[in-house]
């Protein structure tokens, strides 16, 4: 490798540091996006023309590349900004699959008894590779409703999923220390594929986001790892900066849920439909109906009106009508903000993308904590195709699967709106107390509907 | 030789370890999707390894893993960056005059 190719690697690397530093803020964040990938271009325009292809492999290079960039940009072009989580999980699983892919080719060019600067890093890349390939389809097939979001699970699941992983590090072992043929790899990838499977099938829904961002880290490490084999500096960086940065983030996700990352992993959570939290609340208890020209009137003459907007909304693409009932009510001097909690839509940050789609100035999104305190002091909080984030189960039920999440504190308002399709509870399954509330209106039908006769109302009134 | 190659290419992975936890600590909730979004797309960069490979591929087996690895991480980077590229242009301030908000906005995303 020359010396201006490493060159070239450290400009890649910097632009990339770059970049995730300008990520950072709103205002510079696409710049950040543009920056990294021109540190790509660079690293990839270091290596390409250097490379003494063999004919068979200038042909498979085109011909991947001609067949990979449009599923790549369709793909992202294409896709509806709510299903943004899975589509992530799909380009996530792919990078891992490559990176196990490349490992295992690296791994059959070296022979018999590789070094063990070789089959460490090769092992760790397949083995991590494979999770991360197998456990994203997963999740995206559980986002994208071909499973079930809830938690499959079945006796001894626990202990199986230990017995592979287990499996995997004797193998391992026995492949770096023993194995004189590379062949033995094919098993581990299996396991490793089948260990990604087994993973996350007992995670709900819910904690998908947690879970994406976890294989995003692995994958990083990964990548890394196959850098390691193939002696690479602008892999182990690049792989290394996502795997840090991956881990901080899934950290902060699962903090944002008020939960432990083992929590989330392993507490199979959603599987509690009917638990103490129901018992208490949904016996016997009647709910409160509205007509849109009750709720229209009730808006129209409210001082301030805090928007609390979740999936259902984004559901049924209501994030237009929604902004057209706020500019509405804001013509009649009503001071409207939106009430973002850090996991509403299906993962953090997903809610401000979907409400910036609809152009809803990023200013009138408030986060949690520093919105918390205005319900006191609000009128009416409007929930959109929310539930789990205002259920105050979350705060005074410490027997519920949510206990201890940080609600948004909706019940603290004068009035509060439901707008939901029907009695079903939300994603994580559980009951909403909120919902018997006497201070609680129910709006039933599809959100987008509602919005719209809402701002006949409104307009009306 | 090989010693010291492989102790600097330690030196540089833990060095990024660190640089990766300091870049993103102060990273606001909204753009954690995007963050892990655009995080995505540069371990895309698995794409330089699948090409290396591809390169010198010669019997069938090498040409075959050498192909999915080079389709695998072109998905990947191109739509990781693509995908992020589509979040972050939505996030606008508020424009100084609001033209009139009835009509629902004009798609942005091509």
């Amino acid at each position: 490798m020359t010396i201006w190719v490493s060159l070239a690697y450290l400009v890649a690397a910097v632009l990339f540091i770059l970049g995730l530093i300008e990520l950072s803020s709103p205002k510079s964040a696409r710049r950040g996006n543009q920056i990294a990938a021109v540190g790509m271009v660079i690293a990839l325009g270091a290596t390409i023309p250097l490379l003494h292809f063999t004919t068979a492999g200038i042909v498979i290079t085109i011909v991947g590349l001609v067949i990979g960039v449009p599923i790549g940009a369709i793909g992202a072009r294409q896709v509806k900004m709510t299903a943004i989580p899975q589509m992530v999980a799909l380009f996530n699983g792919v990078g891992g699959g490559a990176a196990a892919v490349v490992a295992v080719s690296e791994l059959l060019l070296k022979g018999s008894h590789p070094a063990f600067a070789v089959a460490f890093p090769s092992v760790f890349s397949i083995v991590i590779g494979s999770v991360s390939f197998a456990g994203s389809l997963i999740a995206f097939s559980k986002l994208q409703a071909l499973l079930t979001g809830t938690p499959i699970t079945y006796p001894g699941q626990q202990i199986v999923n230990g017995v592979l992983a287990l499996a995997i590090v004797a193998l391992a072992i026995y492949l770096i220390a023993v194995a004189s043929t590379p062949v033995i790899f094919v098993p581990l990838l299996i396991l490793g594929l089948v260990l990604g499977v087994a993973f996350v099938l007992p995670i709900g829904g819910a904690d998908m986001p947690v879970v994406i961002s976890m294989l995003n880290a692995f994958t990083g490490l990964a990548v890394a790892a196959s850098g390691f084999v193939l002696g690479n500096f602008a892999l182990i960086v690049a792989g290394t900066l996502v795997g840090a940065s991956g881990t901080l983030l899934t950290r902060l996700m699962s903090d944002a849920m008020g939960r432990s990352l083992g929590n989330v992993l392993f507490g199979a959570f959603g599987t509690v439909t009917a638990g103490p939290a129901s018992a208490t609340s949904a016996e016997g208890k009647s709910v409160r109906t509205g007509t849109p020209e009750d709720i229209g009137t009730l808006l129209a003459y409210s001082r301030k009106v805090i928007i609390v907007p979740g999936y259902g909304l984004a559901v049924a693409q209501g994030q237009h009508a929604v902004k057209e009932l706020a500019d509405e009510l804001e013509k009649r001097g009503v001071e409207v903000e939106y009430a973002i909690h850090p996991v509403a839509g299906r993962m953090p940050g997903h809610m401000n993308v979907l409400l910036a789609e609809a152009n809803v100035p990023y200013e009138q999104l408030k986060e949690m904590d520093q919105i918390n305190d205005e319900f006191k002091s609000t009128d009416v909080a409007l929930v959109v195709g929310a539930n789990d984030v205002v259920n105050p189960a979350a705060e005074n039920s410490p027997g519920s699967p949510i206990y201890g999440m940080p609600i948004l504190n909706a019940d603290q308002a004068k009035n509060i709106v439901f707008m939901k399709r029907s009695m079903r509870p939300g994603f994580a399954g559980i009951d909403n107390e909120l919902l018997y509330d006497p201070k609680t209106v129910m709006l039933f039908g599809d959100a987008k509907d509602s919005l719209m006769k809402l701002v006949a109302a409104v307009k009306a009134a | 030789m090989t010693d010291t190659s492989l102790l600097n290419e330690f030196t540089v992975f833990v060095l990024a370890i660190f640089i990766g936890f300091e870049v993103i600590s102060k990273v606001p909730t909204i753009l954690h999707t995007p963050l892990m979004s655009g995080t995505n797309a540069i371990h895309g960069i698995i794409l330089v390894g699948a090409i290396l490979i591809a390169a010198t591929a010669s019997d069938p087996l090498q040409i075959v893993l050498g192909l999915v690895a080079v389709i695998l991480a072109t998905i990947n980077v191109v739509g990781g960056f693509v995908v992020t590229d589509r979040m972050l242009e939505m996030f606008k301030g508020r424009q100084p005059a609001k033209p009139a908000p009835t009509t629902p906005p004009e798609k942005t995303a091509g």
